[in-house]
């Protein structure tokens, strides 16, 4: 089944249209990874999917669920607020930068909204973030604060936040623009790591090698519309011109 | 007039100025944080009407507002203004205003929290509310600590301006003591009171910085 379908989104902001009829899915497990210059839209295009901006027309949907629609006259409606919140709960988003709640600990960052929000079981909610952190490599920072700890570990443990949710569908938002290389690379490691979870995940990224190595599927999108989208090999190889000149050396030397 | 004497009716206008104090605190901080909403809510109307209050109450002497809270209520509908409303009216004067000052401070301190904390909450599927006072509130009270300590140590001090509608506080009873006994020693009562007050506050609002400096 396909967990997200956008179909013909369209945003502007203050006339100037950033996404320009932007139709794309994903299906379960399925990993996607979003590539393109900077001001493509990459970012808005994420927003709108999670509904931080509100699109100004076409369709969004998960798990067959309208989350947002436009009619005939160019009307946009989205669903009644109990839809959206069962809605919301399919999917998670991890920012650029990383949007932890600094007064929380480690622990409380990651628990709190699955006990006070999603109302679980508290004994199970602790149990399942240890493993999480556990995963994460993050086991002794569980009473740590986010200011005690490194961009890299900052961002694995909002990766560990969106994760306890439980959600079907995981956005990353340039989830290592604000690392340097080696914190990056822990951070890569820990998102391939979690390809056998068997949630999809929607990557946008400017690290080509991981999106290469990672995705499934690899969109490019340039100036708000996708110019290409395939397989990595596909649009890596691509004789595309607008593609070949944005991976430049990079996709000279995959040649 | 033995200095004895003096401090024990110095002591019955501390009394009432520390009653001032606290008051003017139970009913401001809260008062303020609906001022303060009003101040940033999107209705015209309502952003207009805090606007103009709390300008009027910035913008002109605490003194005149004691003034105009005290006589208003006779000037203005003939309502005979008892004794036992004095202490009222300063109640009602200082908690105006400090609820004015104390908006602006609490628009500055929401209003300089990230959008991506409001962002994460939501993502996270917390509610309004949840993420007012789970999320953004706490980290506001610590970025707006300092300035709300500045205000409160003025609070200290304003509340001798309760004299000009002859509140008996500590500094009525000071002038009116100093004059009747030719004395220094009243003025000197009222500037170790006021200045050790304030030391206390001091004190109680630094452990409370030091209490949430476990985060940045």
């Amino acid at each position: 089944m396909k967990l997200l379908e956008m179909n013909h989104v369209k945003k502007s902001f203050d006339g100037v249209s950033v996404i320009r009829d932007i139709s794309l899915s994903v299906e379960e497990g399925e990993i996607v990874s979003v590539i393109g210059p900077s001001g493509s839209g990459k970012s808005t295009l994420l927003r709108c999917a999670t509904m931080l901006e509100a699109m100004d027309s076409g369709e969004l949907i998960y798990l067959g669920e309208k989350a947002a629609w436009s009619d005939e006259a160019g009307k946009m409606s989205y669903a009644p607020k109990k839809d959206l919140k069962r809605i919301q709960e399919y999917y998670g988003l991890v920012f650029q930068n990383f949007n932890l709640f600094p007064h929380f600990s480690v622990m409380k960052n990651i628990t709190d909204a699955p006990i006070s929000v999603q109302k679980r079981d508290k004994e199970e909610v602790y149990r399942t973030a240890r493993e999480l952190l556990v995963k994460m490599g993050l086991e002794d920072k569980e009473h740590a604060y986010p200011c005690q700890l490194s961009g890299g570990q900052c961002q694995r443990v909002a990766i560990a936040r969106a994760l306890a949710l439980n959600p079907k569908i995981l956005f990353f938002d340039e989830p290592t623009s604000a690392l340097d290389p080696e914190l990056t690379g822990e951070v890569l490691k820990v998102i391939k790591s979690l390809a056998d979870l068997d949630i999809a995940m929607v990557i946008v990224t400017h690290e080509m090698a991981f999106a290469r190595d990672i995705s499934h599927r690899v969109i490019f999108m340039a100036d708000g519309v996708i110019v290409e989208e395939g397989t990595p090999n596909l649009v890596f190889a691509s004789d595309n011109e607008r593609t070949r000149s944005f991976l430049g050396r990079y996709g000279e030397m995959l040649k | 007039m033995s200095v004895g004497m003096m401090v024990s009716q110095l002591a019955g206008g501390m009394f009432v100025s520390i009653q001032i104090f606290v008051i003017t605190l139970i009913f401001s901080l809260p008062l303020g944080m609906i001022v303060a909403f009003g101040r940033m809510s999107r209705n015209g109307l309502i952003q207009g009407i805090v606007k103009v209050y709390i300008s009027v109450m910035r913008g002109t002497p605490l003194m005149l507002q004691l003034m105009v809270v005290y006589f208003g209520p006779y000037y203005l509908f003939g309502i005979k203004i008892t004794n036992s409303y004095r202490l009222w009216a300063a109640f009602i004067g200082f908690v105006i205003n400090y609820a004015a000052y104390f908006a602006e401070i609490y628009r500055s301190g929401i209003q300089s929290m990230p959008a991506g904390q409001y962002e994460a909450a939501r993502l996270l599927g917390y509610g309004k509310a949840q993420t007012f006072f789970k999320i953004i509130l706490p980290q506001v009270i610590k970025r707006i600590l300092p300035s709300v300590t500045n205000e409160v140590i003025t609070l200290v001090k304003d509340t001798s301006l309760a004299f000009s509608i002859s509140v008996l506080e500590m500094f009525a009873i000071a002038k009116a003591l100093a004059s009747s006994q030719t004395s220094l020693i009243p003025f000197v009562a009222a500037g170790i009171f006021y200045y050790v007050f304030n030391l206390v506050v001091a004190v109680g609002m630094e452990y409370a910085e030091k209490k949430l400096a476990y985060y940045q």
